[in-house]
């Protein structure tokens, strides 16, 4: 298409900006871990004295990341499982079925995503806590706590964009299977499902990505042993000193697979957004 | 793969319903049937589990006088009906007042950064409309802060707003000199700056994404069209550009209010759980209030006035939007 001399430029400077913006703090935290602990811990510089990867060697034993990173793996691989399975099933309901109900579940499921974490941070605590009193199931400071936790908070996003998905896949395919004799659970598990493996990939890694990133929750409901990163990785300043090098390096560590993820799967995201958008 | 493409989710849904026996045959038996439920059942028990049941265990404990003495037990807490509210909202109290200030300087924040992060994520957008070399990657590295863990992303600004060893500072004193002395960013009224300026380099990507995402559905030839008309890049942009990211526009801007009103990770993180007076934004106003005092009541009511209060601002933006739209 044509563009002047002057929307080129306009074009130029503003995504220049906008990229030194984006990558500035991307650049200080990969190149803080390559620094040794005393380039941190002055003035800031933009290379390192001397490169060195002694910061990720460190970091696993100024605090026990180890576990954390488990804990973090444990939770967020289970409550992403168990909540796109839970999503598909809801998913189906509402894409293949016109029932009583049917629009009061998709606002009310919609709207859970407006409420204050904060505000059932605490009866939720509270009853986690009691129901441990009561009945001995370990929900508070625990990963199972957690796992149920986490997965109620991608179910909407995921149902509402597995909905979308299953709405694309034609539904002549369910009645061919109809007519070989299928039910509906043999059309879900043959038609649907293999044709919507980009959109159930794309929501288990958000799934993850959620779990993975929490912080609220993370904050209260764990201790020492089930801690997850997003809580753990503030054990690396102590009251004198941070060690910023070992918190960059971790940062770095943690931040790969998950950035990874999403960006090899940006476009079936692009797509779910626009097929919810335009509806 | 092919199926999966932006237009066609709503070809399948847009078919006029009962438009083959077979298929009308099955809703009608799926009505009957209990189905649906079963499937539904388990999103369902989680839902009401996680956040209905303990959102109304919220609003009851809002009513009772839930300190540090009654926590281990709930029955002995007294109810005080609604004695937390009165004086968590008396703006005469020490208590009232900080709750006003901490919520004037949430829509303050809000504001500024729904604002920002929209007028960003459109300028990438726009820019990034058409074909050039590098585009595919300046998309990728755009998206980036959006899918970093908040945490990794928060600390590593709060080292840039160290005092002594951060890349502010070095900048702004030591490389451009513009400051003489290396102000703080952590506490005192730079604050607010700095936890803004975290807040948009988070979610603008997702303006970003949905804007771009908006774009697609906006049909080329207008712009050839237009262009042939003689109109300019800002003519296009007012007339084509905006008008055709009108139903973006609806549900993003409520999407970033409420997260952004919300947000509590990203002054959890850069001010390490006590936020300065001048940041003082609701969300970490209320965990205060709750877990430092541990007054579970007044913590609680807080909770329930400020969902009532996000409430009646999307039902009225909702009602507002769909006005407009009957007007247009």
């Amino acid at each position: 298409m044509h563009e002047t001399t002057g929307e080129r430029w306009g074009r130029r400077v503003v995504l220049t900006l906008l990229t030194v913006f984006t990558v500035t703090p991307l650049y200080v935290m990969l190149s803080s871990a390559a620094k040794p602990l005393r380039d941190v811990q002055n003035d800031f510089t933009w290379l390192p004295s001397r490169p060195t990867l002694q910061a990720f060697v460190d970091m696993w034993r100024t605090v026990p990341l180890g576990r954390y990173l488990v804990n973090s793996l444990v939770v967020s691989s289970i409550a992403a499982v168990f909540s796109v399975t839970v999503a598909i099933f809801a998913a189906f309901a509402l894409s293949r079925y016109r029932f009583r109900g049917r629009g009061v579940f998709s606002v009310t499921v919609l709207a859970t995503q407006m409420f204050p974490g904060i505000l059932f941070l605490l009866p939720l605590f509270l009853i986690y806590v009691n129901l441990g009193n009561a009945t001995g199931i370990e929900l508070y400071a625990s990963r199972t706590g957690l796992i149920i936790t986490y997965l109620t908070f991608s179910l909407p996003f995921s149902i509402w964009m597995l909905t979308g998905y299953f709405d694309s896949i034609p539904r002549g395919l369910d009645e061919a299977a109809a007519v070989d004799g299928a039910g509906p659970l043999r059309t879900l598990a043959q038609v649907i499902l293999p044709s919507a493996v980009p959109g159930i990939v794309a929501v288990t890694v958000y799934a993850f990505m959620t779990a993975w990133g929490e912080v609220l929750f993370a904050s209260v409901m764990t201790d020492g042993q089930s801690r997850t990163l997003a809580v753990g990785l503030q054990g690396y300043s102590t009251q004198y000193l941070v060690y910023w090098n070992q918190v960059m390096a971790a940062s770095l560590v943690v931040s790969v697979p998950v950035v990874a993820g999403f960006l090899f799967l940006q476009r079936y995201f692009v797509a779910g957004l626009t097929a919810g958008a335009v509806k | 793969m092919a199926t999966t493409t932006a237009a066609s989710p709503q070809l399948g849904s847009q078919g006029p319903p009962g438009s083959s026996p077979v298929r009308s045959r099955r809703v009608r038996g799926a009505r009957r049937s209990r189905l649906p439920y079963i499937l539904l059942l388990p999103a369902l028990v989680l839902e009401l589990g996680v956040h209905v049941i303990p959102m109304v265990v919220g609003v009851w404990m809002s009513l009772l006088e839930l300190t540090q003495f009654h926590i281990r037990d709930w029955s002995t807490a007294p109810f005080v009906g609604l004695e937390n509210y009165r004086s968590t909202l008396d703006v005469d109290t020490v208590t009232g007042r900080e709750l006003l200030h901490s919520f004037w300087v949430t829509v303050a924040y809000t504001t500024a950064s729904v604002g920002l992060s929209w007028l960003l994520g459109a300028s990438a957008a726009v820019f990034l409309q058409r074909p050039f070399r590098g585009r595919a990657f300046l998309r990728t590295l755009f998206l980036t802060p959006y899918a970093l863990p908040v945490y990794a992303a928060v600390i590593t600004w709060s080292f840039m707003y160290q005092r002594d060893t951060g890349l502010i500072n070095h900048v702004l004193v030591d490389q451009l000199g513009v400051v003489d002395h290396r102000p703080f960013w952590l506490i005192g009224g730079n604050s607010f700056v700095a936890v803004l300026v975290v807040s948009v380099w988070r979610s603008w990507p997702f303006a970003f994404l949905c804007l771009m995402a908006g774009l697609q559905n906006v049909p080329e030839d207008l712009y050839e069209a237009a262009y042939l008309d003689g109109a300019g890049f800002w003519r296009r942009l007012q007339y084509i550009t905006l008008p055709g990211l009108r139903p973006v526009n609806q549900v993003l801007l409520l999407v970033l209010f409420l997260w952004t009103f919300n947000d509590f990770n990203t002054p959890y993180l850069l001010f390490g759980g006590s936020a300065p007076h001048q940041a003082d934004l609701i969300s970490i106003h209320i965990y205060e209030s709750s877990f430092i005092t541990w007054d579970f009541g007044v913590g609680s009511a807080m909770s329930v006035a400020l969902l009532l209060f996000l409430l009646v601002v999307t039902a009225g933006y909702l009602v507002l939007f769909r006005r407009r739209r009957i007007d247009a």
